[in-house]
């Protein structure tokens, strides 16, 4: 520092340079407010460009889907003659199940149109009565054969292309042979109407089948309890599994080469394409050990291997974010290794290990590809009652929806992509709360 | 000691045993530490006395801490230390094969330069000691060692109607008082203090201060320190380290007036550090 009295030139330098500075500042600061107002303004665009195709999907899915959500329904009069059920008249299930209930709805729909003669025009009216409805009279007499010889009120489905027509989607302008439906099936569906006959009513049958040929008994419930117990496989196998190997690595392992080279092969591992984990699946789990072909356990199996890296990143990462001060604390009181991780350092990385898990499991749920390859792939009618029985999973039954003609079968994959997206939301608002839980408990 | 009564005690065992009562309570002889291929200590060979409170003062990165953490072989922790010397706590070497590391950290407690509180309940934060080394029988001990042990740390009457409250939601003087009630309440015989203050604010440093003093009386204690006042008004003995050796050690009233090393008496008037 000078302590001359008098300013010298080296002061009057420091003063010009100040003032200098000063107006530098002044000049720089409108660009660099207008640099903060660009960026304010591409993030705020990033936003509304994203909300418009997160909006642009909503609308497409809800659109298409929310029509399967409703039935169209035909009440139908039916005389349940014994010569036809049951001649010997001694209620043998074995004769009620092979009945030909088939004739007797055709005969009641006859009834209502007694016009109809040709034997082409039957099965063109027949047409517009789903072939379940010839089950579902089936289960009534089973249920309940003292109905026999009575004259019942029975409501069945309509078949997909009625349904499509009461629902305004086959135009009636169109040429007839652009049609799924003529003009006289279209003619004898607005007199059923006319009569009352035609109902909607919420469509559970999506809820409580199993897939089917016919849209209109096509169900999710086989392929839900497939994805729950995917599901839950994957979940018992990887959180453990995860948890244990990232708790090992982080906190237990000696930092050596050979511990840096299995966390190199951890990290590759969550970018393998996840069909490369199905084809391991299928020789490993099902040609080498000999396990059961479209199981839920192998499905479980194979996403276990596929989110394993995933849940494991996360939960290291949770482990590493816990304060070294409180493992320096535990320590100095005298706790041991082990006390000290699953006292203090587990319980509070748990929140990001779940949400970890969470993320894992969601990314499971949705996936598709190694599933093709362990056979999850198939046309299963039947709900699985278990982890053993043959099944298919949510996105593979849209997959398989989403590509056939018919248009009820696209409304059904988008509805079914409804209920999935529904499951997601409800997993993640449930890592939520956990997280809160946890988080509050400290 | 051989000799059960003094009976059968010979003159010279009876000596034995009288300098055992005075013994320090640490003896280090030429301990070298080093971080990977670094040296950080060269050389240390200081006692640490018995019911005195020792304290450590050097400039940053001297190597001060590095000693405390030996003490209670903290410095396991890091795979990269390697500690080499003896370091004999009551005569038995605390990196011998036989010394178990829990029990030493329980037999050296320490208390940290940030208050580092478990996330828990006050409650929970001084009982976990008792607990998990089963000090305490029942439920109305492990309530009495609490009691006894925030007593010690002056802060029973602070915390007495929220004991189950988290213990983080107290203020940082608190938070440290806190600390010393966790050490406290394992029973141990040394308390290693790093840096214990350099977070509070005057007042609390003051407490923290008269604590140490009150509990000098049934523990030996060992604080590192950068500030030298603290040193002068806490400790009955001082070192002092410089680039990872220790240049002086002694009372603490005669390194403060009278230091013999020339580095010393340039650190504690100020011209470095």
């Amino acid at each position: 520092m000078n302590s001359h009295p008098t300013p010298s030139a080296g002061a009057i330098d420091a003063k010009e340079a100040g003032r200098r500075a000063s107006e530098a500042i002044a000049a720089s600061l409108k660009g660099r407010y207008a640099a903060e107002k660009r960026f304010r303004a591409y993030g705020i665009a990033a936003i509304v460009f994203a909300m418009l195709c997160l909006a642009t999907l909503f609308v497409t899915i809800i659109g298409t889907g929310l029509p399967a959500f409703t039935q169209t329904m035909i009440r139908l009069e039916v005389t349940l003659y014994p010569q036809d059920i049951d001649p010997d008249g001694n209620r043998d299930p074995a004769v009620l199940s092979r009945a030909n209930y088939r004739k007797l709805i055709q005969q009641s729909v006859l009834d209502l149109f007694p016009e109809v003669t040709s034997r082409r025009d039957k099965r063109a009216l027949m047409a517009l009565i789903s072939p379940g409805a010839t089950f579902d009279l089936r289960r009534e007499v089973m249920d309940d054969p003292s109905i026999i010889g009575q004259r019942v009120s029975l409501l069945v489905h309509a078949s997909d292309d009625a349904d499509q027509l009461e629902k305004g989607h086959i135009d009636a302008d169109l040429p007839e042979s652009e049609r799924r439906l003529n003009d006289k099936q279209i003619g004898w569906f607005e007199r059923l109407k006319e009569r009352g006959l035609v109902v909607t009513r919420f469509n559970t049958t999506l809820f409580t089948n199993g897939d089917s040929r016919s849209p209109e008994l096509a169900g999710i419930r086989g392929a839900l309890m497939g994805s729950l117990f995917t599901m839950l496989v994957t979940l018992a196998l990887s959180f453990p599994l995860a948890v244990g190997a990232a708790l090992y690595l982080e906190e237990f392992a000696p930092k050596n080469k050979w511990t840096q080279l299995i966390e190199v092969n951890i990290n590759n591992l969550a970018a393998v394409p996840s069909i490369v984990f199905g084809l391991l699946g299928l020789a490993v789990f099902l040609n080498f050990f000999g396990m059961p072909r479209s199981a839920p356990l192998v499905g479980g199996l194979v996403l276990t291997l596929m989110t394993l890296p995933t849940i494991i990143i996360a939960s290291r990462a949770a482990l590493k974010s816990v304060p070294p001060s409180i493992r320096e604390a535990a320590l100095g009181v005298g706790a041991s290794k082990v006390q000290t991780v699953f006292h203090h350092v587990l319980p509070l990385a748990l929140p990001g290990m779940l949400t970890g898990t969470i993320i894992g499991m969601a990314q499971a749920l949705g996936e598709t590809a190694p599933l093709l390859m362990i056979g999850m792939i198939a046309f299963i009618v039947d709900i699985p009652g278990g982890p053993l029985d043959p099944a298919t999973v949510m996105p593979v039954q849209i997959y398989l929806w989403s590509d056939l003609p018919e248009r009820a079968f696209v409304e059904r994959a988008s509805a079914a992509i409804m209920v999935l997206l529904g499951f997601l939301v409800i997993m993640n608002a449930l890592a939520v709360l956990l997280r809160k839980r946890f988080e509050k408990k400290w | 000691m051989t000799g059960m009564t003094a009976e059968v005690m010979t003159p010279k065992e009876v000596e034995t045993a009288k300098e055992a009562a005075i013994a320090p309570k640490f003896v280090t002889k030429g301990v070298d530490v080093y971080y990977a291929e670094k040296q950080a200590l060269t050389n240390v060979s200081l006692d640490i006395e018995t019911n005195q409170v020792t304290s450590l003062i050097g400039p940053s990165g001297c190597g001060k801490s590095t000693y405390l953490r030996c003490l209670n072989r903290m410095n396991d922790t890091i795979d990269i230390c390697r500690v080499m010397g003896d370091i004999l706590l009551d005569g038995a070497d605390i990196y011998s094969r036989e010394m178990d590391v829990v029990h030493l950290r329980a037999r050296v407690g320490m208390v940290f330069q940030k208050p580092n509180p478990f996330p828990k309940s006050i409650y929970e934060n001084v009982c976990y000691g008792p607990k998990i080394h089963g000090i305490a029988k029942n439920k109305a001990e492990l309530d009495d060692i609490v009691h006894t042990s925030l007593q010690k740390a002056g802060l029973w009457n602070e915390v007495k109607d929220r004991m189950h409250e988290p213990g983080t939601g107290l203020s940082g003087g608190q938070q440290q008082r806190l600390c010393i009630a966790r050490a406290v309440a394992v029973q141990p015989d040394v308390i290693l203090m790093d840096e214990p203050c350099s977070a509070l604010d005057p007042i609390a440093t003051a407490k923290i201060e008269e604590l140490i003093d009150e509990l000098r009386v049934n523990y030996t204690i060992v604080i590192v320190t950068h500030s030298m006042q603290q040193a002068a008004r806490v400790s009955q003995r001082t070192g002092f380290f410089h680039l990872g050796e220790l240049v002086e050690v002694g009372e603490t009233e005669q390194i403060f007036t009278n230091p013999k090393d020339e580095r010393t008496q340039g650190y504690i008037t100020g011209r470095f550090g």
